[in-house]
């Protein structure tokens, strides 16, 4: 395959709950190439999502090394992590997250208003992004005002407005029925294939897994087999 | 969409709860506006008076009357150009209005207020009649006063000679203000104090104030130092100061008003802080999530922090903003309706106090709030922790 | 429904320590506009009890006729030995009429702290002066020999103005007084300056008098002193009691602070009726969970109106009582002084009274009433599967 994405070496999670300290990753190490589609399975506790926020540059490791696109991402300071995430990274979440005071359009704009693009680009950007997930339509529609799948498809859009390289989706199908699910992840899989974007989804749903390209599966903060 | 834009939008997210907390605000800066509007009064004045006059008064008080016979030994004083003096007249128009009339010298008043306007002829005609009254414009407008009317005054202080409490002048004149601060004190009435003198049955030669007009106001307190000293130790001595300090002087007695103003706006504002400190912290509280989506998206800690703040400074200016406004508009209508009596005017000052307080508040009420938005973890925030 | 509106009732307000930042904010709020209303009224009915005191039924304020105030009001030297022997004057002990012809005059003495002066009243009185204000007592030093430059202060002018203490000497209008002693009246007599009549005349070179201040002869007194002067026609002159004259002088003062506290506790009731609503808005919000499960259990929606409304009364109630006990702390027989009728300075104190307290707390009530109202109303209304759904 192509060059890595990802590169995850020896890289540790530690947790302090009050006087515990609870290690959650143990010494990882893999890659995830450029293009790639990854679902991330595991049992409740097994740190997937853990894995998934470092990934995404949302949380550091407690040590070992992580590089994203090329990036020192675990020697980033939080500052400059925050601009990082803006420029590379996409999130799509279980609960989509989308601001209630926002029309669709609004939402996706929201990470544009951290570039120097005018207002007029900024419309532009949104219009296409909108496009690409199918919901021109609903564009000045609040996020009350739209259905579960749709309410995604809008999270979606907000997760590529800025053309990021990997999207990181956190149980991205767990809050929707079965065949709305599904179209959710037929557009992910477009965005893999069609837009070359790597992704890499925590899921404990294992025909979710099926739209990906390959699984990764992660017990008690060790991966114990790589099936493609 | 801009970030104000986003602020905004966040600010009207509980659309009930924002309303009444606005309304708050509101009435916290109308309040603020009239009290400091009041407070003001007490220290104004020394934009439009003119510290080319000075005001001489017996020095036990100005309800202590001075002898006219004075006059020539004011005006040998070096520096003074010309000398008029004022004789309190009261009157009371119709039963209860009571009026702001004084006993004057046509001729020496209209050389030491040319702020007072008013067509020469009418000038010539209070001088030359004996029984002649001029009154301000306001003052006329608010009786319905005519030039050429026989004004019935009643007073309670002068009966005539023959014991009679009414008294009756010919209007020969209206006067009014040369300026926007003249025009609003257009409230007096004058009369003629030879007539007066004459016809009153107590007090003759004598005279509430004297009115020195200066060449060069550079020399005020130098001069006012010197009529004093003229007449130190002697049985009427006097207390010369500028018309500005005259008026705060007078007003101070009412007592300490600063005082009470700022005790009323401390808790008028102390309780504020709580209300709508309270309505930021609950929504704030309630936007963790959303605010840790921001900080995925990559919004940076400070920024996160400049929404929250920038939320907060819109409530409190939008409220503050018009709170001040209808303080403004009442101001207005209350001096309006008072015929100029009442002068409640919301102006620069009270503005520019107003609008550090806005800024005061916002952060006040902003900062713990925008604080715990810096520092939410993203990573606790998303896991509901 | 009893039982169903305490059950409730008790619920909620168990839960307020929960909820007690909005709790907080209808307490904290009702206390600020209570505690202004009353300090400010406290203030008016300070003066006015004050001024009330000073006046006696039983002894009449004669002025010339047509004068409202004694600052305006001038009597021939000649008038004031004629009017004594009026019918309707009470006789001393020593076969004299129980009266005294005064004179006030207006000094300046520096107020404590500041550097401009304020007017004083200064009173000369005949001796009999004292007989008519029994109240009076002399606390410091001694009273005033006839025929001395000599001066007593009330003291209330003692309290507030520099250089009235006894043995010190004041100096006004060209001339030299000692200060042999304070006394204390409990009333507006507090605020003045006393000294011999006599002396005042011929110092400040006046001859009349300002009143007479005379006993009156049983309850039909007053009435006969007036008739009898009115038929005179050598007296041109007013007579009333010195409690009607006293009264009189109050009313401006009272209508201002009544008007100023009117239109401030009118913006401040406003303001917290809106944060009250805003309170109780959020405290049912909160709660309409347990509100709908309520309902749906079986509770009725009537009950539940009113258990919120006793939420806001007991919130509202809390902040009154604590806003009339901070003006009470802060403000009760604390001492201004203001201008009186003479253009001087009338020394009075805060007064705050339980009929205050009461009007403060009412106040209080209404508000919590009126901020609960609405919101009650939209917890009976909420459709219960709608509150049941809520996350």
């Amino acid at each position: 395959m192509s060059e890595s994405m990802v590169q995850i070496r020896n890289v540790t999670k530690v947790y302090e709950r009050g006087k515990q300290k609870i290690e959650v990753l143990h010494g990882l190490t893999f890659d995830i190439p450029k293009g790639d589609f990854v679902a991330l399975m595991g049992p409740s506790g097994s740190g997937k999502t853990t894995l998934l926020n470092l990934i995404g540059g949302l949380d550091q490791p407690s040590s070992g090394e992580i590089s994203v696109g090329g990036n020192r991402i675990d020697r980033l300071k939080s500052g400059e992590l925050a601009k990082w995430r803006a420029n590379n990274v996409g999130f799509v979440f279980q609960f989509y997250n989308l601001m209630p005071v926002l029309t669709a359009e609004g939402n996706v704009e929201l990470p544009l208003l951290l570039t120097k693009l005018s207002a007029a680009q900024r419309r532009k950007n949104v219009a296409v992004a909108l496009n690409v997930v199918g919901l021109s339509d609903r564009a000045k529609h609040k996020p009350k005002e739209l259905s579960g799948g749709q309410e995604q498809r809008v999270a979606i859009a907000r997760a590529l407005v800025s053309d990021p390289q990997i999207l990181v989706c956190d149980e991205p199908t767990g809050d929707l029925d079965r065949k709305t699910a599904d179209e959710i992840l037929g557009l992910l899989q477009v965005l893999n294939r069609e837009h070359g974007k790597t992704i890499v989804m925590v899921t404990h749903d294992p025909k979710a897994a099926e739209f990906a390209r390959r699984t990764l599966h992660l017990e008690k903060g060790t991966l114990v087999e790589q099936a493609a | 969409m801009t970030k104000t834009g986003f602020v905004i939008a966040n600010l009207f997210r509980k659309k009930t709860r924002t309303s009444l907390t606005l309304l708050s605000v509101i009435m916290a800066f109308l309040l603020f506006g009239l009290l400091q509007s009041v407070n003001h009064i007490f220290d104004a004045g020394p934009n439009f008076l003119g510290a080319t006059r000075l005001m001489t008064q017996a020095r036990v008080s100005f309800t202590s009357p001075l002898p006219i016979s004075m006059v020539p030994k004011l005006e040998a004083v070096p520096g003074v150009t010309r000398v008029a003096w004022s004789q309190w007249f009261g009157g009371i128009w119709q039963e209860n209005q009571q009026l702001f009339a004084f006993a004057v010298d046509p001729k020496r008043h209209h050389d030491v207020y040319p702020e007072w306007v008013m067509p020469e002829d009418q000038w010539q005609a209070f001088a030359g009649t004996r029984t002649a009254m001029i009154a301000g414009k306001l003052v006329a407008d608010k009786y319905g006063w005519k030039v050429g009317q026989k004004i019935p005054i009643s007073s309670n202080i002068f009966p005539q000679k023959n014991g009679s409490k009414a008294w009756a002048f010919d209007l020969v004149g209206i006067f009014d203000g040369r300026d926007e601060d003249w025009k609003k004190r257009a409230l007096n009435v004058y009369i003629n104090y030879d007539y007066f003198n004459e016809e009153n049955q107590f007090g003759k030669d004598r005279t509430n104030f004297f009115i020195l007009k200066l060449a060069d106001s550079k020399q005020a307190q130098q001069i006012a130092q010197q009529v004093d000293a003229m007449f130190e130790n002697s049985p009427d001595e006097t207390k010369t100061q500028t018309e500005k300090d005259f008026n705060l002087s007078f007003v101070k007695q009412i007592g300490d008003i600063g005082l009470i103003v700022r005790w009323i706006l401390f808790a008028v504002f102390f309780t504020l802080l709580l209300v709508v400190g309270n309505t930021m912290a609950q929504s704030v509280r309630e936007r963790i999530p959303e605010l840790a989506v921001l900080k995925t998206l990559g919004f940076s800690d400070a920024s996160v922090l400049g929404f929250v703040l920038a939320e907060a400074a819109a409530m409190c200016a939008i409220g503050g903003l018009i709170g001040l406004g209808i303080a403004t508009l009442f101001g207005a209508l209350i001096e309006k309706g008072s015929g100029g009596q009442f002068q409640l005017n919301v102006g620069g000052y009270v503005w520019a106090i107003g609008l550090a307080t806005i800024v005061f508040m916002s952060i006040a009420v902003g900062l713990l709030p925008a604080l715990r938005a810096r520092r939410l973890k993203i990573v606790d925030a998303l896991a509901g922790r | 429904m009893l039982t169903q509106t305490t059950a409730i009732t008790s619920i909620n307000l168990k839960s307020i320590p929960e909820r007690w930042g909005p709790s907080l904010v209808i307490v904290i709020g009702l206390a600020g506009v209570v505690a202004v209303f009353t300090a400010l009224l406290a203030m008016a009915v300070g003066f006015e009890s004050t001024l009330k005191a000073t006046g006696r039924e039983d002894v009449a304020v004669i002025m010339r006729g047509g004068s409202d105030a004694e600052l305006n009001s001038g009597l021939p030297r000649d008038q004031g030995t004629l009017i004594k022997q009026e019918p309707g004057i009470r006789k001393d002990d020593d076969g004299q009429p129980l009266a005294s012809a005064e004179m006030i005059f207006i000094a300046e003495l520096a107020k404590k702290g500041e550097r401009t002066g304020a007017n004083v009243t200064v009173r000369g009185i005949e001796p009999k002066g004292f007989k008519l204000r029994p109240q009076l007592k002399i606390v410091d030093g001694r009273t005033f020999e006839t025929g001395k430059r000599e001066l007593i202060v009330g003291q209330g002018v003692a309290r507030q103005f520099d250089g009235a203490r006894v043995g010190q000497n004041l100096r006004f209008r060209g001339s030299e007084w000692t200060v042999v002693g304070v006394f204390a009246s409990g009333d507006a007599n507090d605020s003045e300056l006393w000294c011999d009549v006599e002396v005042a005349q011929t110092t400040f070179n006046r001859q009349g008098y300002s009143s007479l201040r005379a006993a009156l002869d049983g309850p039909g007194g007053l009435q006969t002193l007036k008739d009898a002067l009115s038929a005179d026609p050598r007296f041109a002159v007013d007579v009333t009691t010195e409690q009607e004259y006293y009264s009189a002088q109050t009313k401006q003062f009272r209508q201002q602070i009544g008007f100023l506290a009117g239109v401030v506790t009118l913006i401040m009731a406003l303001g917290a009726i809106f944060a009250a609503l805003n309170s109780m808005y959020a405290a049912v919000a909160a709660r309409s969970r347990e509100i709908a499960t309520l309902r749906a259990i079986g509770f009725g929606g009537f009950p539940v109106v009113l258990s919120v409304m006793i939420e806001s009364l007991v919130l509202a109630l809390m902040g009154g009582a604590l806003g009339a006990v901070i003006a009470y702390l802060l403000f009760n027989n604390f001492s201004v002084s203001t201008l009186g009728q003479n253009f001087t300075q009338v020394v009075f104190a805060f007064k705050v009274t339980p009929a205050l307290v009461v009007r403060g707390l009412v106040i209080a009530v209404v508000i919590g009433m009126i901020g609960g109202f609405l919101p009650a109303l939209r917890a009976a209304r909420m459709p219960v599967t709608t509150a049941l759904r809520e996350l």
